[in-house]
């Protein structure tokens, strides 16, 4: 291998030198990035990778930039939580939570995959860049682009959040709505791809986009203390993050940094689009595509680029899949921000009611070291909360107006009061 | 009747850049045979060894996705825009591609097959 990464097809092997490109032209499959292993072998260890910075680049040696990139924007290393509380409530004893709700600069895992994706589209030449986005990767490319000086084009449903939307536009972003779901958005720009000469995050660059979702799984095995967890449950639209992490697990035990050991994959999506779940339930090997109705908008693929591959990665490692109501969604947004105080989007809401079915039917054991991956903040999707809580009028700044207040709440028993009630 | 055929870039190569064709089919098999036909070269890429069309070449009819309008069962209207694109990532075959021996990792297995224990690269 020339450099220390290149392309190959994932069907037929050929190989290609870096470039700006996302389909093989000999069998019309997908590209991906392989990274040389044994070269890396000599600069990714433990301690190499311990002195290196607190961000997603601490594992620069297994992304595929240039080997002299300098990161201008660091992403991930984000906080691996016990979650004790959460996990007393679904019947779990050793739940860990990998928390990129707080992902910076954006909020969302998707700061990963756009800080490869734009340090290629500068290695590349180009000066503008764009994507196809459900709103985090709209969010994230406007914000990184922002700080590398690049022109933006940003293509969005056009019945996307608000606040993913005034996310987007904040950075200078040019922000292109389209009348249609993610797939249509998705498909146009495959065609603007193929005829402007910009550097799409998600489509000619997507070979290099999608290898920074490896660092979600390298971070988990380096915070745990080197080892992989029993089980990990993840979010899929697309299905890529999914067959990333087992990548970056598979990649640390080839590389001698971690024991080999099974670990199974568990995917969540909401049932409203659920292209993936249904694969796995129904033992399918192709995925029929959905129209897509959900809340959870971050995750409403309903013909998933990856789809194919997150079934059989889940299939294979023994793992299953899950899909949860638009009701469930939400309760599970305010158990995790109730029981261990995250506040995740729509996303995370399904991450977390799937988690909790999947120990509710034994598919997880109250013991196995489970990590549950909350990929965006809450913050981006307030509106399905709209009216959850009873807003009361203002009181008096008077303390004998407080105590009506709480004789009221009690006899209305909106209020749990603990010992401490009364001095 | 006549309908207005978008083939990817991905396809040039196979096509003389070739990028766009009208056609008088009425439905989609019809519709590949004729490019077939028009392309030569583009057949065996095109075709898996079974024969089979890829499954990750995508066909679309105006807007829609043809596997929600009745797929091969869907008949052409006239002025009809046919967009060919190939899925950018996976909606590929699950079955390792073993005949080609591919050791993307030195000596182990590529992550992407899906098989814990995988034998794509014995």
């Amino acid at each position: 291998m020339a450099a220390a990464y290149e392309l190959r097809c994932r069907e037929c092997g050929k190989r290609y030198d870096n470039a700006p490109l996302s389909i093989c032209d000999e069998c019309f499959s997908p590209l991906e990035v392989i990274c040389d292993l044994d070269a890396a072998k000599r600069t990714f260890t433990r301690e190499a990778i311990a002195a290196g910075p607190s961000s997603m680049w601490r594992y620069q040696a297994l992304l595929p930039v240039p080997e002299d990139y300098k990161p201008q924007t660091p992403a991930g290393w984000t906080p691996l939580l016990r979650a004790p509380r959460l996990a007393e409530r679904i019947g779990a004893k050793n739940l860990f939570i990998k928390n990129d709700a707080v992902c910076l600069p954006t909020l969302s895992f998707k700061d990963r995959v756009v800080s490869v994706a734009l340090a290629n589209a500068q290695f590349f030449g180009f000066d503008t860049v764009g994507c196809s986005s459900t709103g985090n990767l709209a969010n994230a490319v406007a914000a990184q682009a922002a700080r590398l000086g690049l022109k933006t084009f940003i293509f969005v449903p056009s019945d996307l959040e608000p606040a993913k939307i005034l996310n987007t536009q904040v950075y200078g972003a040019t922000l292109v709505r389209i009348d249609g779901n993610y797939d249509h958005v998705n498909r146009l720009c495959s065609q603007i791809a193929d005829r402007y000469n910009w550097g799409f995050v998600n489509v000619n660059l997507r070979p290099y986009y999608a290898e920074g979702s490896k660092t979600v799984g390298f971070e988990i095995a380096e915070q745990l203390g080197w080892r992989l967890p029993d089980n990990v449950v993840v979010p899929m639209a697309g299905g890529s993050l999914i067959t990333k992490i087992r990548k970056a697990f598979k990649e640390l035990i080839a590389l001698g940094l971690v024991e080999d050991k099974p670990v199974r994959f568990f995917g969540a999506q909401a049932t409203g689009c659920s292209p993936i779940s249904v694969a796995v339930k129904t033992g399918a090997d192709h995925i029929e595509p959905q129209r897509p109705s959900t809340i959870a908008r971050s995750l409403a693929i309903g013909n998933p680029a990856d789809g194919v591959y997150a079934a059989r990665a889940i299939r294979e490692s023994g793992g299953w899949a899950e899909d949860v109501s638009d009701v469930e969604i939400v309760s599970a947004i305010q158990e995790l921000a109730e029981t261990e105080g995250v506040f995740t989007e729509t996303a995370g809401g399904v991450t977390i009611a799937v988690t909790a079915r999947l120990y509710a039917h034994g598919r997880i054991q109250p013991d196995e070291l489970t990590v549950t991956c909350i990929t965006g903040n809450g913050l981006k999707t307030t509106d399905v909360l709209q009216g959850a809580y009873a807003q009361h009028a203002a009181i008096r700044p008077r303390l004998t107006d407080f105590e009506t207040y709480l004789e009221e709440r009690s006899e209305e028993n909106t209020l749990e009061l603990g010992e401490s009630y009364v001095r | 009747m006549s309908v207005r055929v978008l083939l990817p870039n991905a396809f040039q190569k196979h096509t003389d850049g070739t990028r766009e064709i009208q056609s008088s089919a009425g439905n989609l098999p019809q519709l590949i045979s004729e490019i077939e036909t028009k392309f030569p070269a583009l057949r065996s890429h095109l075709r898996d060894e079974s024969g089979q069309i890829r499954r990750f070449i995508n066909f679309y009819v105006n807007e829609e996705d043809i596997r929600f309008l009745g797929n091969e069962k869907y008949s052409f209207k006239d002025g009809d825009e046919v967009l060919v694109i190939p899925s950018i990532a996976g909606g590929s075959d699950p079955v390792c591609s073993s005949a080609k021996r591919v050791r993307p990792y030195g000596q182990y297995c590529c992550s992407y097959c899906g098989q814990e224990n995988c034998t794509c690269c014995d």
